[in-house]
């Protein structure tokens, strides 16, 4: 059977029990998501957004969908959190992409603050998912959107009402742990609205065994509305044996600041592609990562930065170290509308080898319309400093600590992109529970 | 025994010859000078005793401490006891001047047998050479060299030696881009460190950091070799007269 003939049968045996299904419009939803990725299947390297990314790995890999209830009740004793042990955060928990309750912590949000699993709003509040499904994430030339729309299992909705501010880091936790017999698959879709003004900080992490066997396509939604600000930081620790792909797609008012930063470390292949749109006067949008591949890992970030109204500023800052025969993609595209003047945007990509097998692809990209505007751009890539390497050593450090000094350095570097502290130290740790692995 | 005992050495950076025919000896506890024109291999004859790659020894010698010393990575000579201040001290982003000298010294002290320090001991150690050294706390959680003015450079550099306390310090150039103020300042902390289980090897192209350092012997390179061998009024002599005789290439 082909790709999309598997697929499709798995849409047939599925469908009526997806969340949402009766639902006329929902209905129509996932059969215009199935229709669009029927047309061809994932995308190839043929296609330009694709180019340096090979899907042919997950291709030859038949996912069955998260479906039976055996993820409900694998024991898990270490839920990640960026909060320090003991104190509670507001989380969501997914395992092997089933929502469990019984990890989760929903309570003590703030007034007007809505976070909940999307199988809930769907089932109790549908005209909600109605509202915003898709209409951030349009699924023009997008078979991953078109896939996740499909086969929507579970997701988040996290609504914040004008005005309100929650302190305490939301987390989204997604655990792939292979309990399931063969290789799952699992769709979750994120709703993010912030309302006018409102305030958070979300934190994702996606982390699984080493050695199971998933895919995990991951489709974010988010608004940002007029003046309201949102953190959004991403930490994908897959297990070494995962595909990870997400797409997370923005749309940003006046005046709204949109924070991220992405950190890669996990996963056989994996895939973050980022759009924001910004969509009114005064938006501060920041899209920034880092990654650390090593083995045969393939990582890629793509980012899509619309400036489609003037006055707004955008910074990108994505730093990586690639060692063995692991390559990384980097693609970061600007767009600057005619109406956009007075644009102010910034993008730096900087890649460390560490062997001489390591890749990196680097393809920046500047569309600008508008006349009055203030854009860099920078790409570098190269090996550790052997005037750096020689200062250290001479002062006693072994060669492996020097490097383990430098690569450190370098990667902190970007992680410092991260404006929040607590945030910031839990994945300044990360990247050093990676170098030590090394 | 001596110290450093340099026999014929010869060396060549990317195939050219540098050094050609270096011998000197240096026991312990005396102070030498190298002083010599631009271009005449004073650097290189100091990075080569470091281990520094590219520079490639084609004949002769160097024994440190009754050990082979070109047959020593970097970090083992640094641990033997040899320590070189740099004429150009590298800038480390990302990496802190405290973090820097704390690995330094805790490998140092490893490769010896010795316990590592923890970091109060530490940090009540790093103070105390700071303070002679006229180094502030900012200075130390700066990152190393980031940022520095040439005199601040030079007084790291400083500092790494006060705390790594070496057998054999070869200070290359430690005056150049420093103030008068700076040079006593940098010149005492060196001097602090004189004792007769330590030695000095200290190149300078100008006579002036020799009367804060004085020397017991001085020698005039260039050419790649050692043309002229004398107490420390030779340095007084090359003041007066420059390296004209020397047929040196002074603009080189
Ligand atoms: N890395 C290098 N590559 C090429 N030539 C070099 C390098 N380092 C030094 N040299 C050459 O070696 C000679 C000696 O330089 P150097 O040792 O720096 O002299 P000094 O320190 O006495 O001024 C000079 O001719 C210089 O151009
Ligand atoms: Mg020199």
């Amino acid at each position: 059977m082909s790709t999309i003939e598997t697929y499709r049968d798995q849409f047939r045996t599925h469908a009526a029990s997806l969340p949402g299904a009766g639902l006329p419009w929902m209905d129509e939803l996932r059969a215009a998501g199935l229709d669009r990725f029927s047309k061809g299947g994932f995308p190839t390297q043929r296609n330009e957004a694709w180019k340096f990314t090979s899907l042919r790995p997950l291709e030859k890999v038949t996912f069955a969908l998260a479906q039976d209830g055996a993820a409900d009740s694998v024991p898990v004793d270490l839920i990640p959190s960026v909060m320090p042990v003991g104190e509670a955060a507001h989380r969501l928990v997914f395992v092997d992409g089933r929502f469990r309750r019984d990890l989760s912590n929903m309570a003590g949000l703030p007034e007007g603050v809505r976070l909940e699993p999307l199988a809930d709003t769907l089932a109790r509040d549908p005209e909600v998912v109605a509202e915003h499904l898709g209409r951030t994430a349009t699924l023009d030339g997008h078979p991953l959107l078109a896939l996740n729309l499909a086969f929507l299992t579970d997701g988040v909705l996290l609504r914040l009402a004008k005005g309100v501010t929650v302190e305490t880091p939301i987390e989204l936790v997604f655990i792939g742990t292979g309990a399931a017999v063969g290789p799952v698959s699992w769709h979750p879709r994120i709703l993010i609205l912030a309302e006018e003004n409102s305030e958070a900080t979300v934190v994702e992490h996606h982390v699984g065994l080493d050695g199971a066997v998933y895919f995990s396509n991951v489709a974010s939604e988010v608004v940002v509305g007029r003046g309201a600000r949102l953190h959004h930081y991403k930490m994908q620790r897959e297990g070494t044996t995962a595909f990870h792909l997400a797409t997370v797609t923005a749309r940003l008012a006046r005046d709204a600041s949109y924070d991220t930063f992405v950190l890669n470390l996990g996963a056989a292949l994996s895939r973050h592609e980022a759009r924001s749109v910004l969509d009114g006067t005064g938006v501060e949008c920041r899209i920034s990562g880092a990654y650390a591949v090593r083995g045969q890992q393939h990582t890629d970030i793509t980012t899509l930065i619309d400036h489609a109204k003037p006055r707004c500023t955008s910074r990108e800052v994505v730093k990586g170290v690639i060692d063995d025969q692991a390559r990384a993609v980097f693609q970061g595209k600007i767009i600057v509308r005619p109406d956009a003047q007075k644009t102010d945007g910034y993008q730096l990509n900087r890649a460390l080898l560490l062997s001489d097998q390591a890749e990196i692809d680097s393809k920046p990209e500047l569309e600008i319309y508008a006349d009055d505007v203030k854009c860099s751009h920078g790409a570098t890539a190269g090996e550790l400093d052997d005037a750096q390497l020689f200062y250290l050593r001479a002062r006693g450090i072994p060669l492996e600590a020097a490097r383990g000094l430098l690569i450190a350095a370098y990667l902190d570097e970007a992680v410092d992109e991260i404006r929040h502290e607590t945030v910031r130290e839990h994945f300044r740790g990360r990247v050093h529970a990676w170098l030590e692995a090394r | 025994m001596a110290l450093l005992e340099i026999r014929n050495l010869h060396a060549t950076v990317d195939d050219k010859p540098i050094l050609k025919g270096i011998d000197l000896t240096i026991n312990p506890g005396e102070v030498h000078a190298i002083m010599g024109p631009n271009g005449s291999g004073k650097s290189t004859l100091s990075y080569v005793l470091a281990g520094r790659e590219g520079y490639e020894v084609t004949e002769g010698s160097v024994l440190f401490d009754g050990v082979d010393l070109l047959e020593l990575e970097p970090e083992e000579r640094a641990a033997a006891g040899l320590f070189l201040a740099f004429q150009y001290p590298v800038e480390i982003p990302g990496v802190t001047n405290a973090t820097f000298l704390k690995e330094a010294l805790n490998a140092i002290r490893k490769s010896k047998g010795e316990k590592e320090l923890d970091a109060m001991q530490f940090l009540k150690l790093i103070r105390q050479k700071a303070a002679q050294l006229n180094m502030t706390d900012e200075m130390i959680k700066r990152a190393v060299n980031v940022g520095f003015s040439g005199g601040e450079k030079k007084r790291n550099e400083a500092l790494q030696m006060a705390v790594l306390q070496p057998k054999l310090a070869i200070l290359d150039e430690t005056d150049s881009g420093l103030d008068i103020d700076a040079l006593k300042i940098v010149a005492e902390g060196v001097n602090a460190l004189r004792g007769p289980e330590r030695s000095l090897l200290v190149i300078t192209h100008y006579q002036r950091l020799l009367d804060y350092i004085v020397p017991d012997v001085v020698h005039v390179l260039a050419h790649g070799r050692i043309q002229r061998t004398g107490g420390k009024d030779l340095a007084l002599e090359l003041e007066r007269n420059g390296y004209g005789e020397f047929g040196a290439n002074e603009a080189a």
